[in-house]
C-alpha cells in the first residue's frame, strides 16, 4: 500500500505541473505541445504503463485489505464513538472508491477518447499535427456538472491524501522524533495544494471562458 | 509429628554453597522422565515452571487467570533489594541478610534467609538478561535507591512498576518453555484439590474454569506458588481473585499452616469511601518521605472535617497532631509499617479521622512543597521573587506525579491542593504453607514458594523483599531443591490418573461443588465474604486481644455454618461460572480466618504485624517475648476445631536479638 | 456529600460463545465514589437478590495494572478517560439520568467467552511466537555488565509498559493487533540483550499475528488513543522497520 501509494503521490505532482500549462495564456499551446511529447516518448509511456499498473495494484491491495479487515473485526459496536481518530484514516476503502471512480471518469474524458475515440479536433504547431487536447480539456470541464464533479473528486483526493501521505511514511517505519512533524507538515500541506492545484484550472477555465 | 527443617550443617555462610555441591543430581536423561506440576503463575510461579522448564523436567502448568501475566505480582510498585553492592556503600550478603531478619523481628529462619541474600544478586543479572526494563543512571548502568528500614541503597527498580516489569520477564521465559513444549500451560484453571498416592503428593484436581468440568492432572511432584491469603480480609490491597484455596486444600490434606497470624497492614492506602467498596489501593511508601501525617489535635475539628464543614486546609497549624512526629522523634514519619499503621488506627479510634467514615490521616505534602520551592527558587535565582508554591508543586509532581494522578483519579481530589487522606490496609501475609531448607512442606513431593510459604519474612516483611523471595525461589532455590526428592523418584514411572486416589479426590472436589450449588439460600457469597472480612479486620486486624480472637474465632465458625445453611450460587455448575469460583474460595476463607485468629491467640507476644493489646510497653509499643516464642507455629488442621499446633523452634547463631525501637 | 444518581444500563448479554447475544436495558443506583466496576457488583448483587444470572464480565487487580478488565463502554474501550482501565474510571465521570452502553471487546480473534468477558489467548500465543530472550535461568552475565543508555532503557520501558489488556484491538476497526505486537517487538528489540535474536523475533510474531486473524493497520490510531498505558504508534512504525530489515536480509 505506502510504496505503490508514495509512487502515485509523486504521479499526482507530476501530473500537476504539466496540467499548470493549461493555464498559460496562449490558447494552448504550450499544453498540447506537452500532451503530444508524453503520448509519443517511449519512457513517459513506459512510466504511464507503470502508472496504470500501480493503479490498478493500489487497488487490489486496498480492497483486499478492507475485506481482511472487515473479516478481522466481525461484529460492530452499538455504538460508534468519535476518539479523536481522523474521519479519513477511518474511510480509507470508501474514498479509495470514490477516487476510482473519479479515475475511471477522468480516463474516460481525456484518455480513452484520444486514444480509441475520434470525437476531437487536431491541430498543427510548429509543423507538427497533434490532439488538440487543450480544446478538448477546455470544453469538458466548463461544463458545469463535470466541473462540479471534478472538485468533488479533487475534495475525495484531498481527504485520501489527506491521510494516505503521512500513513505510508509509517507504515515504511520512517517515523522519528525529528523529522516525522516535518513530514506530517508536508503531508498535510500536500493534500492540501496538491487538489486545490488542479482544482484551479477548471475553475480558472470556467471564470476566464 | 516432628518438624525437620532439614537446614545443611556447616557455617551459615557456607550452608547453600555445600548444599548445591551435595545434593543429589537428576542426570538429563532422568529429567525428562520426571513430571512437575506447578500451580500459580506470578514471580514465583513463572519462575520456577520456566527453569525447571529450562532443566529438562515435564512441565504442567496452571493459572485461574486467562493468562499467565495477570499474576498479581504484576501489581507491586517500588523495587527489588539486591546485595548487590553497585553504589559502593558498605551493602553485603550479611547486611541484606540481617536487615531481614530484624525487620521480621525475629521470627524466621535464618538459613532461609542467608540463601535469599546470597542468590538476590544473580536475580538482578538474571532478570537484566531477560529484558527487563530497569531505570538506568546516565552512564548507563543500573540506578538504585533506598527503600524503609535499611541504611543502605539495594533497590533495583522500573519506576513505578517493578513488579510488572519483572514478572513480564518471568511470563516471557515462560512462554519460550511453552513454545518448546516442555512446559503445558493451562489458563483458566483452578486447583481444586490435592491428589496424594502413599503419602505423596502425585497430582491435582482442577477445574476447567470455561466448561465446569474437572480434570486430572498427575505428575511426580506438586509445587505450590499461588500466593497469599490477604483476601481473608475482603478489603485488601489484593487482587479481587487473590485467594488461599490451593494453599488451604493442601491444608485439608495434611500440610501444615506456618505463622497465620502475621499479616502485613500497609499504612498509605487510599482510604474506603463506602459499603460497596470492592478493594483498596496502596499508595507507594515512597510518599513517607516527603509526607508529613498528621490529625486535627481537637476531636470537634475531625467531626466538622467528617461532615464536610471544614477542610483540612481550615485547621491552623496549632491545631494539627503531627503524631508520628511526636511520639518516634527518630523516625518520625519513615517508621516502619507495622508501628505507623497502628499510630494511625489509634488516632482513628480517639474519633480523630479525617474521612465520612472516620477512618482516615493526612498525609500533607505542603512543607515540602514549600522547602523545594524555596531551594528551586535559589537554583533558579529568583531569590525570594518567584512564585514558591508554584514552583515546589513543579517539584513534588517530577517526584511523585504518578501517584498524585492515581490518587486524584480514585478519590477525586486534587492532592496538589489538599492534603491526601490514607489509611491502613491489608497488604501482605508473611504467613503460609510450613516448608522446610529445601521449600518442601511436610507432604513428601509437595512444595510452596513465594508468598505461599511461611519462609523468609518471619513477622515483617520490608519493603522490596517480596518480589527478591518469589523471584529466589523460582529461579534460583527450588531448580536444586527439588533434585533433592526428585532422585530418589526416577525408578517411578510417570503417574496415570485412572488411580483410585484420584478417583476418590475428584469425587470428593464433586461433592463439594454439588453441596455448594446446592444450598439455594438466600444471600450472595460476596455478602459472606464482605462479613468474613469486618470480622477479620475487627478482631484480628491491627490489634488483637485474647477476647477479641476468642469471639471472632466464635463468629467466623457461626457465619460458615450459615455459609452452608443460607448462600446462593447462580448458574450452572458445567459453564463459566464466576460466582461459583467465588463461593468455592470464601468457603476456604471461612476455615483460614479461624486458624488466623487461633494462631493469635497462642502468640502471647506483640512482633511485627501481630499486635496484641495485652502485650505492650507502658509507652504502647509492640513487646516481644523471645523466652517463649522464639518458634514456627505450624498448624494441622482439624475437622473438629481441635487445630494442632506444631513447634518449630528458631535458633539464631549469627544475630543477636534486640528489641526494636524508633524513638 | 456524595449524590445517588439513577443510571440507564445496556449491557451486552451473551450466553455462551455460540449463542446470539444482545444488549438489554438494567437500571441502577450508584454514587460518584464508586468505580465502574463497583457499580456493575452494585448491579450484579442486586440481580443475584432476584436469583438471576449475573453479568459476567472480567476484572481482578483492580488498580489498571493487570489489563484483565476490558469493557467498550459507550464506544470507547476502557471507557472515556484517556490513559485509564476501566477499573480506574469512576462514577464521578457520569451524572444522573445517564444511559450507558457497555459492550464486550469485539474482534474476530477475541471471540466471547460470556457476556462481557472474551478469550484474549491469541495474545498469549504471539508472545510465545518470540516475544522473549532466549537466556536461561543462570546463563546471564553482570546486571551491570551491559550497560544501556538511559534513554534507550527509558524508550524501552514505556513500551513494555503494555500490560496486554487488548484494548488495541477493540478500539481498532481492523481488529488489528500492531499495537500490541509491537510494543513487545520494540521493548526487547531496543534494548542490546534483545537485538541477538531480533530478526527472527519480528518475523515469528508477525506471522502468529497473521495466523491469528487479527486484522492489517492502516494506521487510524485509534489504539494509540484508548491505550490504557498510552503506548505509542511509535512502536508500529519501529516494528514495520525491523520486519522490512528482517526479510531484506533473511536468507
Amino acid at each position: 500500500m505506502a510504496l505503490t501509494g508514495l509512487f502515485l503521490i509523486l504521479f499526482l505532482l507530476i501530473h500537476l505541473i504539466g496540467n499548470l500549462q493549461l493555464l498559460a495564456n496562449d490558447g494552448g499551446k504550450s499544453f498540447n505541445i506537452y500532451t503530444e511529447f508524453m503520448s509519443t516518448n517511449p519512457l513517459i509511456q513506459t512510466i504511464s504503463k507503470g502508472n496504470f499498473f500501480f493503479i490498478a495494484l493500489h487497488t487490489m491491495q486496498g480492497l483486499l485489505l478492507a475485506f481482511k479487515n472487515k473479516k478481522a473485526k466481525g461484529s460492530k459496536y452499538a455504538i460508534r464513538a468519535s476518539n479523536n481518530t481522523s474521519w479519513a484514516s477511518k474511510n480509507m476503502a470508501l474514498l479509495g472508491t470514490l477516487l476510482l471512480a473519479f479515475i475511471l471518469m477522468h480516463l474516460w474524458h481525456f484518455w480513452f477518447v484520444f486514444k480509441f475515440g475520434s470525437n476531437y479536433d487536431v491541430v498543427t504547431i510548429n509543423g507538427t499535427e497533434m490532439i488538440d487536447a487543450y480544446t478538448k480539456v477546455s470544453v469538458v470541464l466548463t461544463q458545469p456538472v463535470w466541473l462540479i464533479s471534478y472538485i468533488i473528486g479533487l475534495i475525495v483526493l484531498a481527504y485520501h491524501l489527506n491521510h494516505g501521505f503521512g500513513s505510508a511514511f509509517q507504515t515504511l517505519g520512517l517515523r522519528h522524533k525529528k523529522y516525522t512533524p516535518i513530514i506530517n507538515f508536508v503531508g498535510k500541506a500536500y493534500s492540501i495544494l496538491i487538489p486545490l492545484g488542479f482544482a484551479i484550472i477548471p475553475l480558472y477555465l470556467y471564470f476566464t471562458k | 509429628m516432628r518438624l525437620n527443617n532439614k537446614v545443611p550443617p556447616g557455617p551459615l555462610k557456607n550452608k547453600w554453597t555445600n548444599y548445591k555441591s551435595s545434593v543429589s543430581l537428576v542426570a538429563p536423561n532422568n529429567k525428562r522422565r520426571l513430571d512437575i506440576i506447578v500451580v500459580g503463575t506470578g514471580l514465583a510461579g513463572a519462575s520456577a515452571a520456566a527453569s525447571l522448564g529450562e532443566l529438562g523436567y515435564n512441565v504442567q502448568c496452571f493459572t485461574f487467570h486467562d493468562s499467565p501475566r495477570r499474576a498479581h505480582s504484576i501489581a507491586a510498585q517500588g523495587g527489588i533489594n539486591a546485595a548487590k553492592n553497585y553504589q559502593n556503600d558498605g551493602d553485603s550478603v550479611y547486611r541484606l541478610f540481617y536487615d531481614t531478619i530484624k525487620g521480621g523481628d525475629y521470627r524466621s529462619r535464618e538459613a532461609n534467609v542467608y540463601r535469599l541474600a546470597e542468590v538476590s544478586a544473580d536475580i538482578i543479572d538474571q532478570c537484566v538478561a531477560q529484558g527487563v526494563p530497569f531505570a538506568r543512571e546516565y552512564g548507563g548502568l543500573l540506578e538504585n535507591r533506598s527503600f524503609g528500614g535499611v541504611q543502605v541503597s539495594r533497590t533495583f527498580y522500573a519506576r513505578g512498576q517493578t513488579g510488572q516489569q519483572l514478572l513480564i520477564g518471568a511470563y516471557q521465559a515462560l512462554s519460550r518453555q511453552i513454545s518448546t513444549g516442555q512446559v503445558r500451560m493451562y489458563n483458566r484453571h483452578e486447583m481444586l484439590d490435592v491428589v496424594l498416592v502413599d503419602g505423596k503428593a502425585r497430582g491435582i484436581i482442577a477445574r476447567n474454569l470455561l466448561t465446569g468440568s474437572l480434570e486430572r492432572f498427575a505428575a511426580h511432584c506438586v509445587v505450590i506458588a499461588t500466593g497469599g491469603y490477604g483476601n481473608v480480609f475482603y478489603l485488601s490491597t489484593n487482587a479481587m481473585g487473590c485467594n488461599v484455596s490451593a494453599a488451604w486444600r493442601t491444608v485439608k490434606k495434611g500440610a501444615l499452616m506456618a505463622n497465620p497470624c502475621f499479616t502485613q497492614i500497609h499504612p498509605t492506602c487510599i482510604p474506603v469511601s463506602g459499603e460497596y467498596q470492592s478493594k483498596l489501593t496502596l499508595m507507594s511508601e515512597s510518599l513517607r518521605n516527603d509526607g508529613r501525617v498528621w490529625v486535627p489535635k481537637k476531636v470537634e475539628d475531625a467531626e466538622a472535617i467528617r461532615n464536610g464543614k471544614k477542610t483540612g486546609l481550615d485547621i491552623p497549624e496549632e491545631d494539627r497532631d503531627y503524631y508520628l512526629e511526636r511520639i518516634y522523634p527518630a523516625f518520625g514519619n519513615l517508621v516502619p509499617r507495622d508501628v505507623a499503621s497502628r499510630a494511625a488506627k489509634v488516632v482513628c479510634d480517639e474519633g480523630r479521622g479525617v474521612a465520612p467514615t472516620g477512618l482516615a490521616v493526612y498525609l500533607d505534602f505542603k512543607d515540602s512543597t514549600m522547602r523545594y520551592g524555596k531551594a528551586r527558587a535559589n537554583v533558579l535565582g529568583l531569590n525570594g521573587t518567584g512564585d514558591v508554591e508554584k514552583l515546589g508543586k513543579e517539584v513534588i509532581s517530577e517526584k511523585y506525579g504518578n501517584l498524585f494522578q492515581m490518587y486524584e483519579k480514585i478519590s477525586g481530589e486534587n492532592p496538589y491542593q489538599f492534603p491526601m487522606k490514607i489509611y491502613p490496609a491489608v497488604h501482605y501475609t508473611m504467613g503460609g504453607l510450613w516448608v522446610d531448607y529445601n521449600l518442601e512442606t511436610n507432604i513428601p513431593g509437595l512444595f510452596a514458594l513465594g508468598e505461599a510459604n511461611f519462609s523468609d519474612h518471619g513477622a515483617n516483611r520490608l519493603g522490596a523483599s517480596a518480589l527478591m523471595q518469589g523471584l529466589a525461589d523460582g529461579y534460583f532455590v527450588i531448580p536444586y531443591t527439588i533434585g533433592q526428592f526428585l532422585s530418589a523418584e526416577i525408578r517411578t514411572p510417570s503417574f496415570t490418573t485412572d488411580l483410585r486416589e484420584f478417583d476418590d479426590a475428584e469425587d470428593a472436589v464433586r461433592e463439594r461443588i454439588e453441596i455448594l450449588k446446592g444450598i439455594h439460600g438466600n444471600k450472595s457469597v460476596e455478602t459472606f465474604h464482605r462479613e468474613l472480612g469486618n470480622i477479620m479486620w475487627e478482631y484480628c486486624g491491627m490489634s488483637r486481644t485474647a477476647e477479641g480472637l476468642t469471639k471472632g474465632k466464635e463468629l467466623i465458625r457461626n457465619l460458615r455454618k450459615d455459609f452452608y445453611k443460607d448462600v446462593f450460587v447462580p448458574g450452572r455448575i458445567d459453564e463459566y461460572n464466576p460466582e461459583l469460583e467465588k463461593a468455592l474460595r470464601v468457603a476456604d476463607f471461612l476455615e483460614m480466618g479461624e486458624l488466623m485468629m487461633e494462631d493469635a491467640l497462642d502468640r502471647n507476644e506483640s512482633c511485627g504485624g501481630h499486635f496484641r493489646e495485652e502485650y505492650k510497653t507502658p509507652e504502647g509499643e509492640a513487646m516481644r517475648n523471645d523466652e517463649a516464642y522464639t518458634y514456627v507455629s505450624a498448624w494441622e488442621w482439624n475437622e473438629n476445631g481441635a487445630h494442632k499446633l506444631h513447634k518449630e523452634y528458631l535458633t539464631f547463631e549469627n544475630v543477636e536479638l534486640k528489641t526494636r525501637s524508633y524513638k | 456529600m456524595s449524590q445517588d444518581m439513577n443510571l440507564t444500563l445496556k449491557v451486552w448479554r451473551q450466553p455462551g460463545p455460540n449463542a446470539e447475544g444482545k444488549l438489554e436495558t438494567y437500571k441502577v443506583v450508584a454514587n460518584e465514589h464508586m468505580s465502574f466496576l463497583e457499580m456493575l457488583d452494585v448491579l450484579n448483587e442486586s440481580l443475584i437478590a432476584e436469583k438471576k444470572d449475573p453479568i459476567s464480565f472480567e476484572h481482578d487487580c483492580r488498580e489498571g495494572i493487570c489489563g484483565t478488565c476490558s469493557l467498550v463502554i459507550d464506544g470507547r474501550a476502557h471507557g472515556p478517560q484517556r490513559g485509564t482501565a476501566v477499573c480506574q474510571l469512576h462514577m464521578r465521570h457520569y451524572k444522573d439520568g445517564d444511559t450507558i452502553v457497555v459492550e464486550p471487546f469485539r474482534a474476530k480473534a477475541f471471540p466471547v467467552i460470556k457476556d462481557l468477558s472474551v478469550d484474549r489467548s491469541a495474545f498469549d500465543r504471539i508472545i510465545q511466537a518470540g516475544g522473549f530472550i532466549s537466556v536461561s535461568t543462570g546463563q546471564a552475565v553482570d546486571g551491570n555488565a551491559i550497560p544501556v543508555e538511559r534513554e534507550v532503557a527509558s524508550q524501552a520501558f514505556d513500551a513494555a509498559a503494555c500490560i496486554g489488556c487488548g484494548a488495541c484491538v477493540a478500539a481498532c476497526p481492523n481488529g488489528s493487533a500492531m499495537l500490541f505486537t509491537s510494543a513487545k517487538v520494540a521493548h526487547l528489540g531496543l534494548l542490546p540483550q534483545g537485538k541477538v535474536e531480533g530478526k527472527n523475533r519480528v518475523k515469528s510474531m508477525v506471522a502468529q499475528m497473521d495466523k491469528e486473524g487479527f486484522g492489517f493497520c492502516s494506521n487510524i490510531r485509534a489504539c494509540e488513543i484508548e491505550c490504557p498505558k498510552e503506548i505509542s504508534t511509535e512502536n508500529i512504525a519501529r516494528m514495520n522497520r525491523y520486519y522490512t530489515h528482517a526479510m531484506i536480509n533473511s536468507e
